[in-house]
Formats: C-alpha cells, structure tokens, sequence
C-alpha cells in the first residue's frame, strides 16, 4: 500500500450550484493499491496492541529488578523513598520506578533513531525528491521487512519513508506521556511500553539506514564489500586531518564530495569515530575509521586532528574544552547538539573559514550539509599548518607531574573498571611507562579518572603515551558495512537456521563500554565463527573486533567470508544497521517459512522466538539507544546478553528453568498444550564474565523448533564450551535433551551418564509445532 | 573514621536512605553466620585478584567451605578454578541466577533442603555485587546480606568498611578461624 496525495485543479467548473474558476482540491493523502498481500491483523499498532504478547513472554521472563537509585526525583512531591515496600507520594513502587526507566531509555533510544531517520529524511527528500525509489539490497524483494511487519506498508520511495516516521514519532509520544507522575502504575505494563518502544525503534533504524543506503550510494547487500583502515596507524598524518564524530552521515558526505570535486584526498585525511566512521567508509572507502567511542578523548590528545566536524549522538559534550586544548576548531551540524556554538549557517563560507582559522570563534554551528563540507575542507587545510607547534607530553613531563600524585586512589574510585591507575602513574613518576601502557587497552575513555583528580593529571593523554609505540603505527582491515542481509542468502540458509543445523545467529552490536577491553569481544566473535554459527555485526563492536590479530598478523575479517552462511562474519554497519540484523530474522520467517508478513507482528515474533537461533551480544552496551535496539529484539523473542555494564540497565528478563509450567506451549498440530523446556532460557542476561558469556550464549540458541539433529549440533558446542570455560559438564542437560536422537554421536554416553543420575525421561520434552499463540492452532485433538 | 569506612568502591554508587551498617569488627561477622540457620558464600569472578592471608579469595573460600558453617557458591565461570584446586561441594550458579533465585522466597536452595537466610558476598565485581544486593535490599526484605569484600557496599544488610589491604587480609582470617573454631 502506498499513500498518494491527491491534488485536482480545474480552471473552470459549471454546475448547478454555480460556476467555479479556478477550483483546487487537495485531498491529503490516498492510498494506492497495489500490494498484493493481505492486510495482517495489526498494522500500524498502537501502545497497547501487543499487551498479552508482551504479557505471555514477560510471564516467563520475570524482571529482576536491581535499582540503580532507590529514589524517585522526577516531580516536586519528591524525592521519594521506594525502598523496600514503600510507595512514593504518587503511588508508584520501586518495581514500577525501575520499569518506568527502562521505558524512559527505551524512549530515549528510540526517538535518537527517529530524529536521525528523520533528519536525514528531510534533508534527502530535498535533495533527490519524494519519489527517489528505493532499493536496498541486491536480490531482495523485501526491501523493508520491518515497515512491512509493523506499518503494514511496502515502501517504494522516499515518501513512504514518512509515513513509517510519523507513525514512530506519534507512537512516542504517546509512551513517553504515560511515564508522566500519576500514569502507568503497573511495572509489567510498563515492561510492554518499553518492548513498543524497541520495535518503533527497529523501524526507525530501517527507515534511517534504508533511506541512506538508497541515495547514497551505499554498499546493497553485497558479501565482499572492499576492506577499509581502522585505528591510529590508518591515518596519514602528513596530510591535514578532519576528525568527524557521532553517527549523522550527512555531513560527512558534503565533506567527501568537496575533497572529491577539489581533487583533495591528497592533501586531506579524513577519519571518523563510533557510526558516522562507519557510513563514511560505506560511502567512500578511502574515509578512515579511527576507532569507536571510547577513542574520543585518546584521539583527540593524540594531537592529529585539526578539525573536528560533530554531528549527533554519543559525543563528548565537553568536545569545545578539548578541542581548546588542542587548538583546533569545532564545526557542529546539527540542532541536536549545538554546543552554544554561534549559527553560522547563512553566514558567507569564506567569512566563516577565516574566523575559525584565526581563532576568532573556538567553533561554528553550520546546519547546511553542503556548507559544511566547504568549511570544513578549506579551514583544515589552512588550520593544519599553523598547528604544527602542538606538541604531546613527553615522558619527563609526564613523569614530573606523575610525582605530584596525592595517593588518593580517587582516579581508581573514578574508573567504571576501578583500573589500577593510581599504581601506574606511581610507576611512571620512576620512569616506568609500562603500566600505564597496560591501562591503555582496558580503558574505556570515559575520562572520569581525570575529572576526579584533584590534581588534574590528563590521564588519558598519560595512557596513550605509555601505549604509543605500539599504537601509533597501528592499523587493522575492516570490511566496509554491507547493509542488509539479502533474500537470496535468506533462501539458503534458511532451513539450517530453522531446523538447528547452523547452530545459530551471534549479534555482536553496540557500544565500546568493555569490563576489560575490546579484545574480548573479537574473542566472542571467533569463537562462534570456529564453531560454523553466523556471525553479525555493527556499530562499535564491528570495530572491536577488528584490533585484534593472530600469529600471522590476521584478524577475524581476513579471516572469515562475508557472506550470511555458516561461519561467516558480517559487518552490517553502523547503529541503525541493527535493523537489518533483527529484518533478516523476520524475513526468514516470510521468506523461508512463508509467514505473512504484512502487519502481522505477533506471528512473526511467535515464529522467531521458537525457531529461529539468533542471540543479541552488547558486550559493551552504553547507551539508551542499546537498550531501546535490545528491547526490539526482545519483543521479537530474540534474547539479548550483555556484559556486567549492562546490569546497570536496571533488570534483566529472567527465566526459570525449573518451573515446568513456565515452559509450556501449544503443539499447533494438536492444539495440545505441551512442555518444550526453557529454551531460550533467558530474554535479558547479564553476563559477569566472557567464559560466562560464550557459555550462555551457545545454550540461547537453542529454541523447541530444533530438529533433533539440530539440537544434536547446538548441544554438542553447549557441553564443549562448559567443559571448556566451567571445567565440567552442565548440570542441566536434562531441560534440552528431549530423546535419544538429539545427543551428539561422540559425547552419547557421558550425556547420558549425567542424565541418569537425574532421573531424565525421553520424551518428557516435546517437539512440536511449537507457537505461544492459541489462534495459531490448525486443528484440535 | 566512619565516614572512612564507608568510602565508596566507586565514587558515585552512592545508596538510597537505607545503608548496610558496617560491621564493626570480624568477630560480628562470624557471629551473625554461625548463629545463621542456612547461609551461603556467593563468590564473585574477581576473586582470584583478591589477595588473602591464605593466597586469593578462592583459597578463603575453600577454607570456609571446609569448615561445613556455610554452602559456597561460585559465579561467573570461577567455579573451574575451584575445581582446578581440588575443592569438592562448591556450587556454581551465574551472579543473575543467583540473585533471581535468591529474592524468590520459595527458592529451596541448591541442596533443596530450604532456602537461605543469610548470604555473604566477596570478590564481585564491586558494581554488579552493588547491583545485585540492591535487588536483594529492595525485593528480599527477610534475607540478610553481609558484604565481605575490601570496600563498603552500601546496599548490603551489613558490610565491612572500606579498609587497606593488609587490614582486610587480617580480618578475613579472624572470621574463617572463628568459623573453624566452631560455636
């Protein structure tokens, strides 16, 4: 379906009622049909649509809740005391507090997509027109499988984009006003508004990835795409460097084609950090991506850049103070993030270069993309020559102030890592740089070590120095983001998917917010790529995993295919690609099993959640926009394991795997109501450790669909990866094993040993044609 | 020197109203688990970087678990380095398992025989152990909770306050060999 307006305009018109000159109707908007597939039962829904879905897998995933503040300060009644039992003066409790915040995150999150989509919407449809086409994948008939599922429309062009974002902005605002004091009181209602949030988000992404991907020429879908740089070595410093930070690619864009049309790539580097990094190198793989969030400040005090271009989400927002510092400027570009920067938007290019050169404003605020890219490009190369006096602290100086240290231990209170900071800036006072360089590959970048010492050591610039010979000169390949996985590659893998024999999905998305590094999560990453699982990837994460490498030099991108098969590894790109990881979910769903797609959310999530193996990792997520991505995968029944930051989230969606009765579901054969046991265990899990994790996460694949060859395969890197991390067998084998056909060949006795000692009944675990919904039931015995 | 004792592990994971009262010295602490009916040492992933008079804190909490005064348990993996150290009976759950269970009022237990009243914490990782005795502090009002770790956390029932290394080492052992000691 896809709305027109409609306009008609007669110059003269005689009827009986008079005659009429110069008559023009306009009839907002008309719907054109020409989808051939049935309208589902809920397209475009609204807050409390999918309540009893929601309901169904909240009854088996049960928050605990873990309250970051046990007060409430968000009305002048307040602040109110929740601990315990107690009520606050609206009447709301400490479990409806905690839920009405993951909802405000997943609000946050998913109206940050929105803007951005949003932003980027306007600014395309004036550039190329309303009726651009899209196209977002080679060999890929749904283009869009998330505003097909949720809206109930097929987008054809830019301007079905708007009706997908009006559709999100109005849905949130309607959430966003029922955590208003005096709302929502029930915490389980609350959970469901977050899981609507998360799926306005999932389409709010597509729509912002898609639209980008359509006119700017983007990689489709393609396995292979070219490799590009990533890290400090990446960028050539003879050449003036621009620094571009957030995830709004415009931009950028407007930056490359001024370099492009000018001839300039000779003269200028530019490189980017977190997403906008990412859909630079998608639009140009001669864009640098120096590092994700967490390299910010490292970057900044390196002394390389001599521009910084801000456009939106997860800057620095002391960035000014920074770039003083450096003496570089600062051009932001978007109303999103002003930084009290004076508008310069109208104001001449040359005018405006020539007072950021000579220091005259510490920055510009340019909205105009296209200015933007000329300001930009003519101030570095006049700001790059005259900043060659900047120079880094040299380890005397470094030492010299590292013996002013108090011993307050304040730095290693500051740290979200409690890092042994204080220790190593002991050591660099005698002359010993080493540790510092330790904490290098485990700091996150966050800054706060310095913003506690009462001293005012730069922490981060005294880390880099005691890591820079080693970091200086690095570089890693990265394979540019690919965008969507396309129908074709859905077709062939689609079966060993749904039936087990491709042991299941990894998501490895998000933040840089590591317990102890990046490493970890390339180290997640291979794991699963060695065991023939599919392997994803975006935004910071698809970074990570890029900087670390084996004996021969090679890290996981020049190790493993492209391609969406068994043991491949994808970079889908930036944050709102994490559209296309949860879309290629849905459309195994349309596509594979031939599920109607069309407004018909709940059977499609009823689908995923009990076939199809996918399991979310945010090792290290940060960010609202994470939990509104993960409360996305959760309302489609896909579970979502973070790293410990993440139990800051405020609760994690637990299942028991003990209570039978939370297990059941209807065999849609039969109608018959059956026990499949706890798989996916959990919808929401954080992790305490790595080996923990990689633990969990083979277990999540497992859904009651699994043939039992497939089952056979994902038990046997279950009980390899226990024996491997935990030293031991699992003790709950006993949930997943449902007869004697699922055990893995080579490990049949010692599983069964285990089993007997617990008294396992085959077939006590049913296979059925496993739905939670009762109206999915064909026929009933 | 209170004020001391209750410095944070982390600057701003700062409590509600309600604080865990320091336990003044180890000797409380043993008391409180002896005269406890069912209680359980939860050992954190971090524990093998704590350094205690008898090695790390695995070897502490091997040593509890051989005085039968209390179940152990070991989350994250850490319970492969128990077994690598020969300790037989330690149990092993994940720190979100665990926590869940442990709020749930008719949880009966690893050894099924009850669920537990008491339960101490050491070698968490101090923000997840702060989350976690948050849970507990606020939806298991009948548990008590103890924090055994080197700095406060103020979301437990009772807590040791924030102390220097060689102090903490000393009063771990008084309340292991309290435990030894028996009634």
């Amino acid at each position: 379906m896809t709305k027109r307006d409609l306009k008609v305009k007669i110059d003269e018109l005689s009827s009986a009622v008079g005659t009429f000159k110069g008559l023009q109707i306009e009839v907002g908007r008309i719907y054109d049909e020409t989808w051939e597939e049935t309208m589902g039962p809920t397209p475009f829904p609204s807050v409390g649509t999918f309540r009893d879905w929601d309901r169904k897998l909240l009854d088996r995933y049960k928050p605990f809740y873990m309250p970051f503040c046990d007060l409430c300060c968000l009305c002048t009644f307040g602040k109110c005391d929740l601990t315990g039992d107690k009520r606050g003066a609206c009447g709301l409790t400490m479990a409806g507090q905690q839920s009405r915040i993951v909802l405000l995150a997943c609000c946050i999150g998913a109206s940050t997509h929105c803007a951005h989509a949003r932003h980027m919407l306007d600014h395309l449809i004036e550039e190329f027109g309303r009726d651009a086409p899209i196209e977002v994948a080679i060999n890929t008939n749904v283009e869009a499988p998330h505003i097909r599922l949720v809206c109930g429309i097929r987008p054809t062009t830019l301007r079905d984009l708007e009706d997908a974002l009006d559709y999100v902005e109005t849905q949130l605002v309607q959430l966003v006003a029922t955590a208003h004091t005096g709302q929502e009181g029930d915490n389980i209602d609350f959970e469901s508004k977050a899981f609507h949030a998360g799926m306005l988000d999932h389409v709010a992404m597509e729509v912002a990835d898609i639209e980008q991907i359509a006119t700017l020429g983007m990689p489709k879908g393609i396995a292979e795409t070219p490799m590009t740089e990533i890290g400090f070595g990446s960028i050539d410093t003879s050449k003036a460097v621009i620094m571009c930070i957030g995830h709004n690619v415009l931009p950028s864009v407007d930056i490359i084609d001024y370099m492009m049309e000018n001839d300039l790539f000779g003269e200028i580097e530019i490189g980017g950090l977190c997403c906008t990094a990412h859909d630079n190198s998608r639009y140009d793989k001669r864009a640098k991506v120096i590092g994700p969030i967490s390299w910010q400040l490292r970057f900044l005090r390196s002394g390389i850049p001599d521009l910084i271009v801000v456009d939106e989400q997860c800057l620095r927002t002391d960035i000014l103070i920074e770039a003083e510092k450096l003496g570089v400027p600062v051009i932001a570009t978007s109303e999103k993030s002003m930084l009290g920067l004076p508008d310069r938007t109208h104001d001449n290019p040359d005018t405006i270069v020539s007072d950021l050169v000579e220091g005259r404003t510490p920055g510009a605020l340019i909205i105009e993309p296209r200015k933007v890219g000329e300001v930009a490009v003519k101030t570095v190369l006049q700001v790059a020559p005259k900043k060659k006096d900047y120079k880094v602290l040299d380890y005397d100086e470094i030492s010299s102030l590292a013996e002013k240290c108090r011993n307050c231990m304040e730095c290693v209170h500051a740290c979200p890592n409690n890092l042994p900071i204080m220790e190593a800036v002991q050591a660099a006072a005698k002359g010993d740089f080493e540790p510092l360089g330790e904490i290098y590959p485990l700091c996150v970048g966050c800054g706060r070590c310095e913003s506690a010492c009462p001293e005012d050591f730069p922490l981060i610039t005294f880390f880099n120095k005691g890591a820079e010979k080693r970091i200086l000169d690095e570089k890693f390949s990265m394979r540019v983001g690919r965008g969507a996985v396309t129908d074709v590659e859905i077709r062939e893998v689609g079966r060993g998917i749904v039936f087990g024999e491709i042991p299941g999905v990894v998501a490895l998305v998000g933040c840089a917010n590591y317990p102890a590094g990046g490493g970890d999560v390339a180290r997640i990453a291979e794991e699963f790529l060695n065991r023939r699982f599919i392997v994803v990837a975006t935004g910071c994460a698809a970074m990570d995993m890029a900087m670390t490498c084996d004996k021969e030099g090679l890290n996981i991108y020049e190790k493993y295919p492209g391609n969406f098969d068994a043991g491949g590894l994808l970079n889908i790109g930036s944050c709102v690609s994490n559209a296309h990881i949860t879309g290629a979910a849905v459309k195994i769903a349309n596509i594979f099993a031939k599920r109607p797609l069309r407004g018909n959310y709940e059977e499609i999530a009823d689908y995923i959640y009990n076939r199809v193996g996918a399991v979310g990792v945010a090792w290290g997520a940060m960010s609202q926009k994470a939990a509104s991505i993960a409360s996305g995968c959760w309302r489609l029944g896909i579970p979502v394991v973070v790293g410990p930051h993440g139990s800051k989230y405020r609760r994690n969606l637990l299942g028991r795997k003990e209570n039978e009765e939370d297990w059941m579901v209807y065999d849609a054969r039969t109608g018959n109501r059956v026990y499949t046991g706890p798989a996916p265990e959990h919808l929401f899990y954080a992790a305490e450790t790595t080996e923990e994790a990689i633990v969990m996460i083979a277990k999540l694949a497992m859904r009651p669909n699994d043939t039992t060859k497939g089952r056979a395969v994902k038990l046997s890197h279950y009980i390899d990866l226990h024996k491997k991390y935990y030293g031991s067998m699992p003790n709950d084998l006993h949930y997943y094993v449902r007869r004697k056909a699922d055990l893995p060949f080579t490990m049949r006795e010692e599983i069964m040993e285990e089993l007997e000692k617990v008294g396992w009944e085959e077939d006590k675990i049913a296979i059925p044609d496993p739905t939670l919904l009762e109206r999915m039931v064909r026929r009933r015995e | 020197m209170m004020a001391a004792r209750e410095r944070l592990g982390q600057t701003a994971e700062i409590a509600g109203p309600k604080k865990a009262f320091i336990i003044p010295k180890p000797e409380v602490a043993a008391s409180m688990i002896k005269r406890s009916n069912n209680p359980l040492l939860v050992v954190g992933s971090k524990a093998a970087e704590l350094e205690t008079g008898d090695g790390d804190a695995i070897d502490f909490a091997i040593r509890v678990s051989n005085t039968g005064k209390m179940s152990v348990v070991a989350t994250g993996h850490l319970v492969a380095e128990f077994r690598k150290r020969g300790a037989e009976g330690i149990y092993s759950m994940q720190m979100m398992n665990l926590g869940d269970r442990l709020r749930d009022p008719d949880w009966m237990g690893f050894d099924c025989k009850g669920g537990y009243d008491l339960v101490a914490f050491i070698g968490s990782i101090y923000y997840m152990g702060w989350l976690v005795l948050s849970g507990l502090k606020n939806f298991a009002p009948e548990l008590r909770t103890i924090s055994l770790e080197r700095s406060y956390q103020p979301n437990a029932s009772w807590s040791l306050g924030s102390m220097q290394k060689k102090d903490w080492k000393e009063v771990l052992d008084v309340i292991v060999k309290s435990l030894e000691e028996g009634e």
